[in-house]
């Protein structure tokens, strides 16, 4: 059941006038951060209180001009699209905090064109939330290419231009050599773009151009970072690390798994995956990045890096949950989304932390560091379980429902990539926080704990992923309507 | 084969001059032989359509009138058609303007670079 | 004074253009006001004109009273009216970007070069509203002689650009006026409308044939269309900024406007797609243009020089989408008619911001350009999102449908060619947007601050550049009101 509202333009609304905000006050820094914080609050808030409506099994709409014959910018909150707005928006308010004592710890420059673009792209991740067709999510996900490129370079040098050039080439290549020409060719097929449950290729066109079409989806949609379109993701690690837990965590990557799971779900739909086999070709062409990721990640020195090539690997977990097409692993797969992002964003917080109290980026340096920031460690240790998946964290819970899910669907292989992928997390998670705690090292007698504004946040994201744990309920059911709407029961 | 040319000949005669002036608008290398082509071009087209408005044994189109000022009936194929050729001193008008222009972005590049030979005004602009 | 608005749009910049000289000789400073109420005048017409068309349809207007096919004839159906709004509107917003750039550029001929720009005007807005063939050459040597007039004028090598200019500019009207005295040999007749009922029950004659080639070849060197674009590069970069920024946007999308009143209005769709395979020729030379337009672009170090490769290219999405000819690719080339003016505009405008600025129009003169002029830059970022095709912009929407034409119909270069000349524009762009980013080598944090010389272009250039952002936008989202109002008469039926 539809109900029109305004909320969810709202949503988008706020952070594009706090753009404009936020580059009004570029002279009264406090000010400017307080900016920031209003919006942040204030855009949590709208969304939020969409969620009763939600979870009551209706849906708020909101149609604005027509674009094309019969396609418009139309918004539609469902409950996938509330999960990632509220994932998206309450990481904004955290990442938001640790940006203050970041950029201000290392004396940044350009900030205010840092906190605008940062507020443009969180005002694009929430609208490909609420994108209720394909033209308008593909509106906003050009709009957040575009809105992170400056964040990306922001250090303005030759590595950050490189790293800037490789961002754009991967992104913007894919989406207008790939994604465009199938977004034109599912409206040419069934002459609408609206998300339904049903899906809207059934019996458009011959199989073998569904199944191209389909392609040209999962190639052009590269911020999912599936492989081979991943490079981009490690060399955007020269970005400050408020701006990479950004992409990690809040805003990119989770908007392309959330593009390709709402491609998977409501322009093909489970029943067509399985008829035409797309399910199986996905799950296989995504363990494939799944387990090379990880093993990627062994490789790595540079801790931002390990992670950058651990969220590829993790990323796939839930392009995975799509690919398996039944209700627990649709339902795995949308809850890894709030998992992977509380449980990567502390990670990046905790790394950030470090690099700004010690300078040190690489993890064979940081041996002994525990000692001297045991609660930054803390808390890192804490993330990485959530990311191997190890009660009493809330990561447990979304592998546990894509195991069950590849058990529901006879998809045995799948599982035991599922496996090994998280043995190969533990493989180079743990050692990390154990040489951190037990290693002898006797660099740090300088050191502290990490400025505050750097530590609270990752604590506080930590203590979310435990409290996932046991209250994984709201994320669970939003997750639980969708995978339901689409397979009933 | 002779009816061919011998009747058109006016056709001949055109193509052949606009031939001569698209030649040397292309061949010459210098620039006013250039603005002379382009004007030999520009009057063959002139020459065509003049060509078209006559007819056998007509003549001007000047109406005639009788002893008490009134305009005698009109025979069309006793007149040639006048329309081609009003059009054409629009044409010729056009001419002339565009070779005044001509002329003058001439007397501009001459001064810039004192020589109006194409060649050697690219080897100055290369260098 | 209502019906008689399709007149006056001409009749406006022509009278004001033999005042300018006088109004110059008491005082210099008079011109630019009196530009800007020709214009505003004109403009004002136009949207008069255009109200009328959406609400009455066509309309007619008899020059002098005369009847058609006898005199000559003003017609204007929807794609004029369109036309017409674009090319005053876009005159009126340079002529408002002029002052500055003139007295910088061309001091003490501010007179002589504001008379000019009117008579460009009133050639480009005639070739528009007329319907009579031969009035339509009148007009099209008073644009070209306008032109290489206001061309000539530029810096180091224009008057070179304009000699080639005029001589391939007369030889493409010298063809089109062969093509009317073909048509007029076996006709007799110079008005569209007659013609168009005339031509089919002769359809099979050779001279109609010889006809549309002169009129084809005729049209395309004045549309610059590959191979027949040489002239454009050099002209439009050496010209001074005003005087490209008035005529790269017009002039092209105007002699495509032609071809569409020829092809499609005075020889009917069933000759020219059936009879003649000119549209698959279309279709073939629009590839090719976009692929050469847009290889040639990325290899130029000026900026100018650049957009008019960009130009080109455009032309070619132009071409190549009635070349598809079914309904929805001439949609989209119809709107990228409308769509490329705009964008075009905004180029060269933001071109003639930096040449104002930084006297001079390389790719290196955008340095750090961000950080001094970021209003200008911002529109121009707008400006290049539309060039490559990025929604809510313009320029994503005409892509679409021409994509959507394109692929229904089976043409793959063409589809292939624009989304490659996506992936190019984003490359010439991107390129320019790090040059005014400022990216250091050495790696360090310096403290930008905001002190540091921030120095905005002047207020009568931002304006329209501003208008032009904004424009951009607007018809990008309210795309479906233009084509359901406008561009839906215009498509001839396949």
């Amino acid at each position: 059941m539809e109900t029109a509202s305004v909320k969810p333009v709202l949503a988008i609304a706020v952070s594009l006038f706090g753009t404009l905000l936020i580059v009004a006050f570029r002279k009264k820094p406090n000010i400017r951060e307080l900016c920031t914080f209003i919006i942040a609050f204030v855009k949590f808030g709208i969304i939020a209180s969409m969620l009763p409506a939600v979870l009551a099994g209706s849906r708020l709409r909101c149609d604005l001009v027509d674009l094309l014959p019969g396609v418009g910018l139309a918004f539609r909150v469902d409950s996938l699209g509330l999960l990632f707005a509220l994932v998206s928006s309450s990481l904004w308010i955290a990442t938001s905090l640790y940006s203050v004592g970041y950029m201000r710890s290392l004396k940044e420059h350009s900030q205010t064109r840092y906190y605008a673009f940062f507020a443009l792209a969180l005002s694009s991740a929430v609208g490909v939330a609420f994108a209720g067709n394909i033209l308008t999510l593909y509106l906003f996900y050009e709009m957040l290419s575009l809105s992170t490129y400056p964040l990306v370079t922001h250090h303005q040098d030759s590595e950050a231009r490189f790293a800037g050039r490789k961002y754009l080439t991967y992104l913007m290549g894919t989406s207008i050599g790939f994604f465009l020409p199938a977004v034109i060719l599912t409206y040419y097929f069934s002459g609408t773009l609206n998300f339904t449950e049903q899906g809207i290729l059934t019996g458009a066109a011959s199989d073998t151009m569904l199944t191209v079409v389909f392609i040209l989806y999962i190639l052009g949609i590269g911020k999912a970072a599936i492989m081979p379109i991943h490079a981009w993701l490690p060399s955007a690690m020269v970005a400050p690390t408020p701006v990479s837990s950004l992409l990690h965590a809040v805003a990119v990557v989770k908007v392309g798994v959330f593009s390709v799971l709402r491609i998977c779900l409501h322009v093909f739909g489970p029943y067509m995956m399985h008829d035409l086999s797309l399910n199986v070709f996905l799950l296989y062409f995504v363990s494939a990045t799944i387990l090379l990721g990880s093993l990627f990640a062994l490789k790595q020195d540079n801790l931002k890096a390990r992670l950058a090539y651990s969220t590829i690997s993790q990323l796939s977990y839930i392009v995975l949950g799509g690919g398996l097409a039944g209700i627990i692993g649709i339902t795995g797969g949308i809850l890894h989304i709030v998992m992977h992002a509380f449980g990567k964003i502390t990670l990046f917080f905790c790394a950030g932390a470090i690099m700004v109290n010690t300078g040190l980026k690489n993890i064979s340096e940081m041996r002994g560091i525990g000692r001297k920031m045991p609660v930054t460690m803390a808390a890192f240790f804490f993330g990485s379980l959530s990311i191997i998946g190890i009660p009493p964290l809330g990561g447990f819970w979304s592998k546990w429902y894509l195991a069950l899910g590849c058990i529901q669907v006879d998809q045995i292989p799948i599982l035991v990539v599922l496996l090994t992928s998280s043995l190969l997390n533990a493989a180079y998670f743990l050692p990390i926080s154990y040489n951190a705690f037990f290693a002898d090292q006797d660099r740090y007698s300088e050191v502290r704990e990490a400025p505050l504004l750097t530590v609270i946040p990752p604590v506080f994201t930590a203590l979310v992923s435990f409290l996932l744990f046991i209250y994984p309920g709201v994320f669970l059911d939003l997750a639980k309507m969708t995978a339901q709407a689409l397979l009933g029961g | 084969m002779i009816e061919l040319i011998a009747g058109k000949y006016n056709y001949w005669i055109y193509i052949i001059l606009m031939m001569i002036g698209f030649y040397a608008m292309i061949g010459k290398r210098n620039m006013v032989k250039k603005v002379i082509g382009m004007n030999i071009f520009q009057t063959s087209i002139i020459l065509f359509y003049i060509s078209i408005a006559f007819k056998k044994g007509a003549t001007l189109p000047i109406i005639r009138e009788t002893a008490d000022h009134v305009a005698a009936a009109v025979e069309v194929s006793q007149y040639i058609n006048p329309l081609p050729h009003v059009l054409m001193l629009t044409a010729i008008v056009v001419m002339v303007a565009t070779l005044g222009v001509a002329i003058a972005i001439l007397i501009l590049i001459y001064r810039r670079y004192g020589t109006l030979e194409e060649d050697e005004i690219l080897k100055k602009v290369k260098s | 004074m209502k019906e008689h608005a399709p007149v006056l749009i001409v009749v406006f910049p022509i009278m004001f253009a033999f005042i300018t000289p006088l109004l110059g000789w008491i005082r210099k400073s008079l011109c630019y006001p009196w530009v800007i109420l020709a214009l505003s005048l004109s403009t004002i017409c136009s949207l008069i004109t255009l109200e009328e068309v959406m609400t009455g349809g066509v309309i007619h207007y008899y020059l002098g009273s005369w009847l058609p096919p006898w005199g000559i004839e003003y017609v204007v159906d929807h794609l004029n009216a369109m036309m017409l709004v674009i090319v005053s509107g876009a005159a009126l917003l340079v002529a408002i970007y002029s002052r500055r750039s003139i007295e910088a550029e061309l001091p003490g001929k501010m007179v002589y070069f504001y008379t000019i720009f009117l008579l460009q005007t009133t050639g480009f807005l005639g070739i528009v509203v007329t319907g009579d063939m031969f009035n339509l050459y009148v007009f099209l040597e008073i644009a070209s002689l306008a032109g290489y007039t206001l061309i000539a004028i530029g810096e180091d090598g224009a008057p070179l650009a304009s000699f080639r200019y005029i001589i391939m500019g007369t030889v493409g009207a010298c063809f089109y006026l062969l093509g009317v005295g073909y048509l007029y040999m076996v006709t007799g007749s110079l008005n569209m409308a007659d013609l168009a009922t005339i031509i089919p029950l002769i359809s099979d004659s050779k001279v109609v044939l010889t006809a549309f080639a002169f009129f084809m070849a005729g049209i395309a060197i004045k549309m610059a269309l590959f191979p027949l674009h040489v002239w454009l590069p050099d002209a439009y970069t050496r010209a001074p900024s005003t005087s490209s920024a008035l005529i790269a946007p017009l002039m092209t999308k105007i002699s495509v406007y032609v071809m569409i009143r020829i092809f499609f209005t005075v020889f009917k769709p069933s000759f020219t797609v059936d009879v003649l395979p000119a549209t698959d020729i279309l279709l073939w030379l629009g590839t090719i243009a976009i692929f050469g337009g847009a290889i040639m672009a990325l290899a130029q170090t000026d900026f100018k020089r650049m957009l008019c490769y960009i130009v080109v290219a455009e032309v070619g999405y132009m071409v190549g989408g009635i070349g598809v000819a079914n309904s929805i690719a001439m949609q989209g080339a119809v709107l990228h008619l409308l769509n490329d003016a705009v964008m075009t505009l905004g180029l060269f405008i933001v071109a003639g911001i930096v040449t104002y600025q930084m006297k001079g129009h390389l790719l290196s003169d955008f340095n750090a350009l961000f950080r001094k002029m970021p209003l200008t830059m911002v529109t121009f970022v707008v400006v290049a999102l539309s060039v490559i095709g990025v929604p809510p912009t313009c320029g994503f929407f005409s892509k679409w449908y021409l994509l959507q034409g394109g692929i229904m119909a089976g043409a793959w270069g063409f589809v292939v060619a624009l989304l490659l000349s996506s992936l190019i524009n984003i490359i010439l762009f991107f390129r320019i947007f790090e040059l005014g980013y400022v990216f250091q080598s050495d790696g360090s944090h310096h403290d930008h601050g905001h002190g540091g010389f921030i120095h905005e272009a002047p207020a009568s250039m931002l304006l329209p550049s501003v208008v032009v952002a904004l424009g951009i936008l607007a018809i990008g989202i309210y795309n479906q009101v233009i084509i359901n109002n406008i561009i839906t008469y215009v498509i001839p039926k396949f």
